[in-house]
């Protein structure tokens, strides 16, 4: 990876003046991501906050050709163009060398845009897929989908007398990239911009598909304030919520491992939330909490034992 | 020009192997499945430069058909039915994005009860998508307005999606002749594709798509949208006339038959105006005083020159085979009946819908629904506007 400091006098290719709130995520990971992308671009976006809040018509935030179409269709769109590159650069008709990247949100990859992400991951377009995963529809206000972690408040997984937040754990979407046998896949978090930027290279440098799943905060959904994005998001890997890991060729590398107090417990990080305020008035409050401590644990020895079998 | 036996969608797949496109993307659904596996076996044998994409959907085939072609290449797919109900959202994003796709259609009923037989329902729903329309009659109509949508499409004056029609089964999977031109001469009157604004333009990066919401331009993106149509129907006759002088078989928005001193004039659109011309032909024989008006151009619809050509009967006969429920008829019927409604003579206008699901019509079908317009001219009120012929209850 390129010195920090080489990479922040590079030009912005997502340029300031864009409309997403104060202390998204999702701008400082597309920014993290685009600055290592090694030539010009084309940037395939989902409906969706970035979508939205970095296109409103006649102006643009992009510096690299972007294109928008739709909600559930990002991947099958940029295999469109990138098919289009590959027979127009076989006919002579295009010389640059050019590089092709989709941004979704959770929503857009987890849900509703999974079949055509499935689908292009496996027909081998030679593409980055990058989902700034916010844990819920933030752009719609705040509804569940497949990422939002259980307990979580939403206004479709609501808090009443029959219901404490979501009821489900989330889908583990980068095992189920990584079951399309991807090149490349990874976890990544902005808090760690070495270690985002240096998988976005990878990703980048991989011919075929690429996946990177990178946790985005978002002020608004999860009830925190704006400073506190970077925080939260490095809490979020500390406590083994949001592992840092990549599976390159089905082979696992486990990237950040916190040794013993290291490792906190995800109520603290929960209680840092509004979206979880509810679960710490529960009258089984404890047990709730232990539940959902177990399951990050079974993940994360699910995970230790991956890297330790798949090698 | 050699003279071949073919099928439907053999004609379809040759006319796109002709033009060679750079890029397909395409799902197989029955029945026009027969044109995406000849085209993948084309590019398996090398004969095309085209780059095809095995989608797992159609609402992914319309998507990275709008990819490819937003990134500036020459772009086609093909659809039926479901497929088409599927790419629906996409269908209206294409023609606002002002690409010019060519998408053959092999029309077929809707689902439920699932059918996979023709009928017009998936096409006629899609007739406000912003795409424009052409019906073939046969093979030979199929071929040609495929090779005519990329020049209509494509025209700097328009900038739209095209979707060509023939019948399912009964144009796509029957064999009949067909008079293809030679590849040099298809792709001479194609000629090259040129992109507007592509996105793969390294020195002239675009964002398209953008969000366009409330105190933007949408209304007026619309209105554009609304010209290019306008335009079209000079471009779509200027191609027809120029592809008349290539091959000696001249398009125009629609072709009569016997209309010029008919008092009953039945209007119909795809392969059925056949069956109609034929039993025209032996009315007329008879002296009965009938003529038929097959429509080619649906989208934009050539409203006056259809009230024109329409202005002297007593009474007109609309053949739809797909129904609208809850409206006063089918798509065909309400679109004359509008444009008759503008005009100084005010014929009676009836609504004869058919082949729902593939059901046959029989010429003693047509020939019933003529002595009813006759009865019609002759000053005997019918009682319904809306007729279904060859149906099992009344």
């Amino acid at each position: 990876m390129a010195k920090p400091k080489e990479l922040a006098n590079k030009p912005e290719r997502l340029t300031g003046g864009h409309r997403l709130c104060a202390g998204c995520g999702a701008p400082i990971n597309v920014r993290q991501v685009m600055s290592v992308c090694p030539g010009p671009a084309v940037v395939s976006v989902s409906t969706g906050c970035l979508e939205v809040s970095t296109t409103i018509y006649p102006y643009t935030a992009w510096k690299d050709s972007m294109i928008h179409s739709a909600f559930e269709n990002a991947g099958a769109t940029i295999s469109g163009v990138e098919t289009a590159y590959n027979s127009l650069k076989k006919q002579g008709k295009i010389k640059d060398d050019m590089y092709f990247v989709a941004f979704g949100g959770d929503g857009g990859t987890y849900d509703i845009g999974l079949q055509s992400l499935s689908g292009a991951v496996e027909r081998g377009h030679n593409f980055v897929f990058v989902c700034y995963d916010n844990g819920a529809y933030m752009n719609t206000g705040f509804q569940r989908s497949g990422a939002t972690p259980r307990g979580a408040w939403t206004t479709t997984s609501p808090v009443g007398k029959e219901s404490a937040g979501k009821q489900q754990n989330r889908k583990d979407l980068t095992a189920i990239m990584v079951a399309h046998d991807i090149p490349y896949a990874a976890t990544a978090s902005p808090h760690n911009f070495k270690d985002l930027m240096t998988k976005a290279e990878k990703a980048f440098a991989t011919p075929g598909p690429a996946f990177l799943n990178v946790i985005s905060p978002c002020p608004r959904g999860w009830r925190t304030p704006g400073d506190q994005t970077i925080a939260l998001a490095k809490e979020a890997v500390q406590s083994c919520y949001w592992p840092l890991y990549e599976v390159e060729n089905g082979k696992y590398k486990i990237n950040y491992k916190p040794k013993g107090d290291k490792k906190t417990p995800v109520a603290d990080w929960l209680k840092k939330q509004g979206r979880f305020a509810h679960l710490f008035k529960l009258e089984n409050s404890e047990e709730v909490l232990a539940e959902i401590q177990d399951y990050i644990d079974r993940k994360w020895e699910e995970l230790l034992k991956k890297e330790e079998c798949l090698v | 020009m050699a003279r071949k036996a073919i099928t439907g969608n053999g004609a379809v797949a040759l006319a796109l192997k002709q033009v060679e496109p750079d890029v397909m993307a395409a799902y197989p659904i029955t029945p026009a499945t027969e044109i995406a596996q000849n085209y993948a076996q084309y590019v398996a044998n090398g004969d095309v430069v085209t780059e095809y994409i095995a989608v797992e959907s159609e609402h992914s085939a319309m998507s990275a058909a709008i990819g490819s072609a937003s990134a500036g290449a020459r772009t086609i797919t093909a659809t039926s039915s479901q497929g088409f109900a599927l790419m629906w959202e996409m269908l209206f994003i294409a023609s606002s994005l002002r690409l010019p796709i060519t998408m053959p259609v092999v029309t077929r009923a809707l689902s439920g009860p699932i059918n996979i037989h023709c009928d017009h329902s998936d096409s006629m729903g899609g007739r406000d998508c912003g795409w424009i329309q052409l019906y073939g009659e046969d093979a030979q109509e199929g071929y040609d307005n495929v090779i005519q949508a990329f020049r209509i499409g494509e025209h700097m004056d328009v900038r739209m999606p095209v979707m060509t029609m023939i019948d399912g089964f009964i144009i796509s999977g029957a064999i009949g002749p067909l008079d293809a031109l030679e590849d040099d001469e298809v792709k001479k009157f194609v000629g090259d594709y040129k992109a507007v604004n592509p996105l793969l333009d390294v020195d002239n990066p675009v964002t398209i798509g953008a969000f366009d919401s409330l105190g933007g331009w949408y209304f007026e993106h619309k209105i554009s949208q609304n010209r290019a149509m306008e335009n079209a129907m000079k471009v779509i006759e200027d191609v027809g006339r120029e592809y008349g002088e290539l091959t000696g078989r001249e398009y125009a928005h629609f072709k009569t038959h016997e209309i010029e001193d008919a008092d009953i004039v039945l209007v119909a659109i795809g392969s059925a105006a056949g069956n109609v011309k034929t039993v025209v032909k032996k009315l007329r024989a008879e002296g009965r005083k009938v003529g038929v008006l097959k429509v080619r151009t649906f989208r934009p619809f050539p409203t006056e020159q259809i009230r024109e050509a329409l202005s002297g009967a007593k009474v007109i006969g609309v053949m739809d085979r797909s129904d609208s429920f809850g409206a006063q008829g089918g798509q065909l019927f309400t679109e004359i009946s509008a444009a008759m409604y503008g005009g100084e003579s005010h014929p009676q206008i009836y609504n004869f819908i058919y082949g729902l699901g593939g059901r046959d019509i029989f010429p003693d079908d047509i020939e019933g629904a003529v002595e009813m317009l006759e009865k019609a001219a002759a000053g005997e009120k019918l009682e319904q506007k809306r007729h279904y012929l060859n149906v099992r209850e009344g």
